[in-house]
C-alpha cells in the first residue's frame, strides 16, 4: 500500500540530474528576447517615449509601449479588471514597466532598454497606510475603473466587515489593546518568473511559470479576443511559487508583442525584477481582546488595514479571506473584524503562502499571549480553555471545527517540554494558526489504464514543489493496484490536460486527489461492466485490464471530478472545505549584546487528517516553518522617502540560509482520518507558516520581558527594544 | 554608444570530462555560456550577484558562482556542472540521497546544492553537521529543505565511506586489478 508511505518523489531524478526543464530552459526557434523598461519612481506621469536610439541598436525588432496596444488599453486582473497590459499614462509603482524591447539577443534587448528615453514627471506617491488614508492623498486608481462604487473616490478598495454577538456592550475583566505591524516581504522563489509567447495559427501558445494555467487561459482569451481553444498554456513545473505565480503578470504583454512581431518572444525576469512584481500584503492591525479573570474569552475587536499595491491582483481576496478567520480557532461570544484593502503606489501584492492569515495571526495571537501574561494564566491553558472543539461553530456562519485541535496543541506543548523548567536564558512561546481552506473548487481528472497495466493520470494541478505528482501517483497506484513506477502523471498543458481551477489554498490533495480517486472508480466500473461475472473485486484493476480489453486491446478511460460550488450568500462566497490547523512552539535565547535570536528548538504540529506521503508532509511543514522564520527574523522591503524600494535583490534582502535555522526542528502531525480528501486527508502546506512570528515573539518576550509588535525581529530591532526595556 | 557587434573569442573548456570549444562574447559569464551557448541548462540562473548559489559549478577544482566568472576566465580550464554527476538511472550516492531524504521539492536550487555538496565531500569526506551548514551556506533553498539536504549529505558521506571501505578491502584481495573502473570510481 503506497498511501501514507514516504515513497520517492515523482520527478526526483530529473531534478537531481539537471534534466528538469523549467520555462527559462526551453527555447523556441526564431525567438526574440524581451527586456522591460521601468522608471526609478513610485508614481509618475508619462509625457512621452522616444524609442529612436533604442530602435537603432542592431538586432532590435520592436520597442513596445501602450501606444502600440488597442485603445483603450485592455486591462486584466483576477478580481478587478484594473491592471493595464503595460503602464498607460501613469506609472503607479516602482518597477511598473512603461515599455518593452524585443531583440535578436539578450544583449541587444538590454542595451536598447537602457536607451528608451522616457519623459516623465514624478508625482507624489502613497506607500504607507497613513499616507494612503490621508485626506489629501492622491488617488491611486482612476475612480472611473470602479463605477457605482461609493469607495471609488478613496484609496480604500473594499471593506470586509464581519461580526457576531454584541462587541460594543460586551464587558471583560481585562481588555488588552495593541497595534501590530507586518511589513512587505517578497516570495523570492529561486526560479524567477519566465514567460514566452508564440503566435500559432489562429491563436497563441504561451509558456509560463504559473500556478493557475487555466485561469491564465481565460484572461488571455478575453484580452486577445480569442476562443479558449485557441489559447494554449504550456506550464512546466515552476521552480517554487508560494502564491507569487498564481495570476497573470506579463503574459498579456508578451502575447501582444508576439503578435506584433509575428515571432515568439521570451522574457526571463531577473530576481530584482521579481521584487518589483510580487510581494505579500503589509498590515497594520489593532486588536482589542476582552478576557474574564478566569480566562474566558469575552470579545475581540479587530481593526485591520491591509496595504495592497497599485493594482488589486488577488490581494483584496487575501484581505477578505485572511481577515475573516482572524479571530482564530477559538470560541468568542462576540467578535468584530473590520478590515480594509488599501491601494497604494507599491508593487501589487498578491497571494503568498498563508493568504493574509500570517499577518492577522501576528496581531491576534500576540495579543492573546499578552492577555495570558497580564492575567497570570498559562498561555497553553488559556488557549486550550477557549479552543473550539470538534463540531463547534466557532465562526457561527461557517463550517464547524473539523478536527480535535486540542491534540495538536497538547502535542506541540509536549514536544517543546512546555511544563518543564527552562534552561537559563531561554524563553518559550506558542501560537496557534488556522486557515480557511478553499471555498469553491473544480478539479477534473482523466485516468487511462493501458493494456499492459501501466497508468497515465491527467491532473491539471501544477507541481510547484509541493509534490502533487507524487501524491496523485500514489493515489492511482493504490486505487488500481499498480506499482508507482507504472504510473505517469501529466500536467502543465491546457491543450491536453482537463480543466483544474487552480493550484492554491492547499487544495490539490483534497480536490484533485478526490477527482483522481473518482476517475479510478470509473475505470473499475467499466472493468466490471466489461467483465460481468468475471469481475473479481479482490484483484487489482491492472490485472483485470487485459481480459477486459480482449483481443482488440486498447485502454480503459476513467473520468472524475471534484466540485465545490459557490454560495453567493456567504461572506466569502462559500463555506470552508476544511481548515488547516497548526500549533507552533519555540524555545530560544536572545543575545542581549547584539539582539540576535537563536532558536534552540522549533516545533510545528499540523492536523492533516491523513498523510498521503509522510515525508512530503514533513518537507512542506518544515519548509513553511523556515519561510515563516524569514519574515519573522529578517525579511522586509525598505523604502526611501519617495516610495522606491531600496533593498531589491539578494544582497540587501536576506532570506534564511543553512546558517539561520533552528538548532533543532521538529514537525509532527495529528491524523484522525477526518478530512474531506482521499483516505481522510486534509489540505496542508501553509499552516506551519502562519503562527511562526507570534510564537517567536512570545518566546522573545518570555526570555527578555520585552514585547515587540513590529516585524521583522531583526537584531537591530530586538537590541533597540532591549535598550528601552523598563523605560516605558 | 551603441554597440554594433559584440566581439567574440574562441575558448576551450574541459567540460564534464569532454573537450569543448566555443565562441563566446567577451563580456558573457560562464553561466551565460553554459546555458545559452552550450545548452547545459542544469545550472540555474537566479540572483546574478553571487548570493543564491543556483549557478554553482566547479572550475579548476573549486566551486564558483558561474554568474560572477567571465567565460574568458575559464578558458583552458576544467569545468563540471550538475550534468557531470550521475545521469538517469546511474545516480551518484549524493544524488540518490537527495531524493531519498526529501531534499528535493521544486528542485530549482538543487543543481547548485549538489555541486556544492559534492565539493564539500571531496574536501571533507565525513563532514560534521556544522561543516555541512557552513559548506552549503551559499546555496539558498526557498522551499526550506535545508535539514533534509543536511541529512542527504550525511547519508551520502556514509555511503561513500562504505564504498571506500569496500574498495580498500577489495584492493587487499588478489583480484583487485580485475575490477571494472566504474566500481573503483565510487
Amino acid at each position: 500500500m503506497t498511501i501514507g508511505a514516504s515513497v520517492g518523489r515523482v520527478g526526483g531524478n530529473a531534478r537531481v540530474t539537471g534534466e528538469q526543464r523549467y520555462v527559462a530552459d526551453v527555447h523556441l526557434p526564431n525567438e526574440l528576447h524581451v527586456k522591460l523598461v521601468t522608471l526609478p519612481v513610485a508614481h509618475a506621469r508619462v509625457r512621452g517615449i522616444d524609442a529612436s536610439r533604442a530602435t537603432a541598436v542592431p538586432g532590435v525588432r520592436l520597442v513596445f509601449s501602450a501606444a502600440d496596444l488597442p485603445q483603450p488599453v485592455p486591462r486584466f486582473g483576477p478580481q478587478f479588471i484594473d491592471r493595464p497590459i503595460i503602464a498607460t499614462d501613469e506609472v503607479k509603482y516602482h518597477g511598473e514597466p512603461v515599455a518593452a524591447v524585443a531583440a535578436e539577443s539578450n544583449d541587444a534587448a538590454a542595451e536598447a532598454a537602457r536607451l528608451v528615453a522616457v519623459d516623465y514627471e514624478e508625482l507624489p506617491a502613497v506607500f504607507t497606510v497613513e499616507g494612503a488614508l490621508a485626506g489629501d492623498a492622491p488617488l491611486v486608481q482612476d475612480p472611473a475603473l470602479r463605477p457605482n462604487d461609493r469607495l471609488a473616490n478613496t484609496n480604500v478598495l473594499r471593506r470586509h466587515d464581519i461580526s457576531w454577538g454584541d462587541v460594543d456592550s460586551a464587558t471583560a475583566d481585562l481588555v488588552v489593546e495593541h497595534t501590530y505591524r507586518f511589513p512587505m516581504v517578497t516570495h523570492f522563489a529561486i526560479e524567477p518568473h519566465a514567460f514566452m509567447a508564440s503566435p500559432e495559427g489562429d491563436g497563441i501558445s504561451v509558456w509560463t511559470s504559473i500556478q493557475h494555467p487555466y485561469w491564465l487561459q481565460r484572461v488571455l482569451a478575453r484580452v486577445l479576443g480569442l476562443s479558449l481553444a485557441n489559447v494554449r498554456i504550456h506550464a512546466p513545473d515552476p521552480g517554487g511559487a508560494f502564491g507569487g505565480k498564481q495570476h497573470a503578470k506579463y503574459e498579456p504583454l508578451l502575447c501582444f508583442m508576439a503578435l506584433a512581431a509575428g515571432r515568439p518572444v521570451r522574457l526571463v525576469l531577473s530576481l530584482e525584477e521579481t521584487f518589483l512584481a510580487v510581494r505579500r500584503t503589509a498590515t497594520e492591525i489593532t486588536v482589542r481582546t476582552g478576557v474574564s479573570r478566569d480566562g474566558r474569552f469575552a470579545f475581540q475587536d479587530i481593526d485591520a488595514n491591509y496595504l495592497i499595491g497599485a493594482y488589486a491582483d488577488i490581494a483584496d481576496r487575501v484581505v477578505g479571506k485572511g481577515s475573516y478567520i482572524g479571530n482564530g480557532p477559538y470560541i468568542w461570544p462576540a467578535a468584530r473584524i473590520n478590515a480594509r484593502s488599501i491601494l497604494s503606489h507599491t508593487v501589487p501584492s498578491t497571494a503568498f503562502r498563508g493568504f493574509g492569515n500570517p499577518q492577522i495571526n501576528w496581531a491576534v495571537e500576540s495579543n492573546i499571549t499578552e492577555a495570558a501574561i497580564e492575567l497570570g494564566i498559562d498561555q497553553v491553558d488559556l488557549r486550550l480553555r477557549n479552543l473550539a472543539r470538534r463540531g463547534d461553530p466557532f465562526i457561527p456562519f461557517d463550517t464547524p471545527a473539523d478536527g480535535e485541535w486540542s491534540e495538536s496543541v497538547r502535542r506541540a506543548a509536549e514536544l517543546i517540554a512546555w511544563s518543564s523548567p527552562k534552561p537559563a536564558g531561554r524563553g518559550r512561546g506558542i501560537a496557534l494558526g488556522i486557515k480557511s481552506g478553499p471555498t469553491t473548487g473544480l478539479s477534473n481528472s482523466l485516468v487511462r489504464l493501458l493494456a499492459d497495466g501501466s497508468v497515465v493520470v491527467y491532473a491539471g494541478t501544477q507541481d510547484i514543489g509541493q509534490g502533487s505528482r507524487t501524491i496523485f501517483s500514489q493515489i492511482a497506484a493504490a486505487e488500481l493496484g499498480a506499482s508507482m513506477d507504472a504510473v505517469t502523471v501529466v500536467s502543465g498543458d491546457t491543450a491536453i490536460v482537463p480543466y483544474d481551477q487552480q493550484t492554491s489554498a492547499s487544495r490539490s490533495t483534497v480536490l484533485m486527489g478526490n477527482a483522481v480517486v473518482r476517475a479510478c472508480h470509473d475505470i473499475k466500473a467499466k472493468l466490471r461492466e466489461r467483465l460481468g461475472d468475471g469481475y473479481d473485486e479482490s484483484r487489482p484493476a491492472t490485472e483485470l485490464v487485459g481480459d477486459a480489453l480482449g483481443r482488440l486491446g486498447g485502454e480503459i478511460i476513467g473520468v472524475g471530478d471534484a466540485r465545490k460550488d459557490a454560495d453567493p450568500d456567504h461572506p466569502l462566497g462559500g463555506l470552508a472545505l476544511f481548515f488547516e490547523f497548526n500549533a507552533t512552539a519555540v524555545e530560544l535565547s536572545v543575545d542581549e549584546a547584539t539582539g540576535d535570536i537563536t532558536i534552540h528548538r522549533h516545533v510545528a504540529v499540523s492536523d492533516v487528517g491523513k498523510s498521503i506521503n509522510r515525508l512530503q508532509v514533513q518537507m512542506q511543514d518544515e519548509g513553511a516553518a523556515i519561510m515563516g522564520l524569514g519574515h519573522t527574523l529578517m525579511e522586509h522591503y525598505i523604502f526611501d522617502a519617495e516610495g522606491r524600494i531600496r533593498n531589491v535583490g539578494a544582497i540587501d534582502y536576506r532570506i534564511p540560509t543553512s546558517m539561520d535555522l533552528p538548532l533543532e526542528m521538529i514537525s509532527d502531525t495529528v491524523e484522525n482520518v477526518d478530512g474531506p480528501g482521499p483516505y481522510g486527508a486534509k489540505g496542508m502546506s501553509e499552516g506551519a507558516l502562519i503562527p511562526v512570528a507570534s510564537a517567536v515573539a512570545a518566546a522573545v518576550r518570555d526570555a527578555t520581558g520585552v514585547a515587540i509588535r513590529d516585524l521583522p525581529l531583526s537584531p537591530e530591532r530586538v537590541w533597540r527594544a532591549l535598550q528601552n526595556r523598563g523605560r516605558s | 554608444m551603441i554597440k554594433s557587434s559584440t566581439p567574440t573569442v574562441q575558448i576551450t573548456l574541459r567540460l564534464n570530462g569532454d573537450q569543448r570549444s566555443v565562441s563566446v562574447a567577451q563580456h558573457h559569464t560562464l553561466l551565460e555560456v553554459l546555458r545559452d551557448d552550450l545548452d547545459l541548462t542544469g545550472t540555474k540562473e537566479c540572483c546574478l550577484v553571487g548570493e543564491c548559489g543556483a549557478c554553482t559549478v566547479r572550475l579548476n577544482g573549486q566551486i564558483v558562482d558561474s554568474c560572477l566568472v567571465l567565460a574568458l576566465e575559464a578558458d583552458g580550464g576544467e569545468v563540471s556542472t550538475v550534468e557531470g554527476l550521475g545521469t538517469g538511472s546511474r545516480l551518484t550516492p549524493l544524488q540518490a540521497a537527495f531524493i531519498e531524504h526529501g531534499a528535493v521539492q521544486c528542485g530549482f536550487c538543487i543543481p547548485g546544492q549538489l555541486v556544492a555538496a559534492d565539493d564539500l565531500l571531496r574536501r571533507v569526506p565525513r563532514p560534521s553537521r556544522e561543516e555541512i551548514e557552513e559548506g552549503l551556506a551559499g546555496n539558498l533553498c526557498r522551499c526550506g529543505c535545508y535539514v533534509q539536504i543536511f541529512e542527504a549529505v550525511e547519508a551520502a558521506a556514509s555511503a561513500l565511506a562504505r564504498a571506500e571501505g569496500d574498495i580498500e578491502r577489495l584492493a587487499e584481495s588478489p583480484s583487485a586489478r580485475e575490477l571494472p573502473p566504474h566500481v573503483v570510481d565510487q
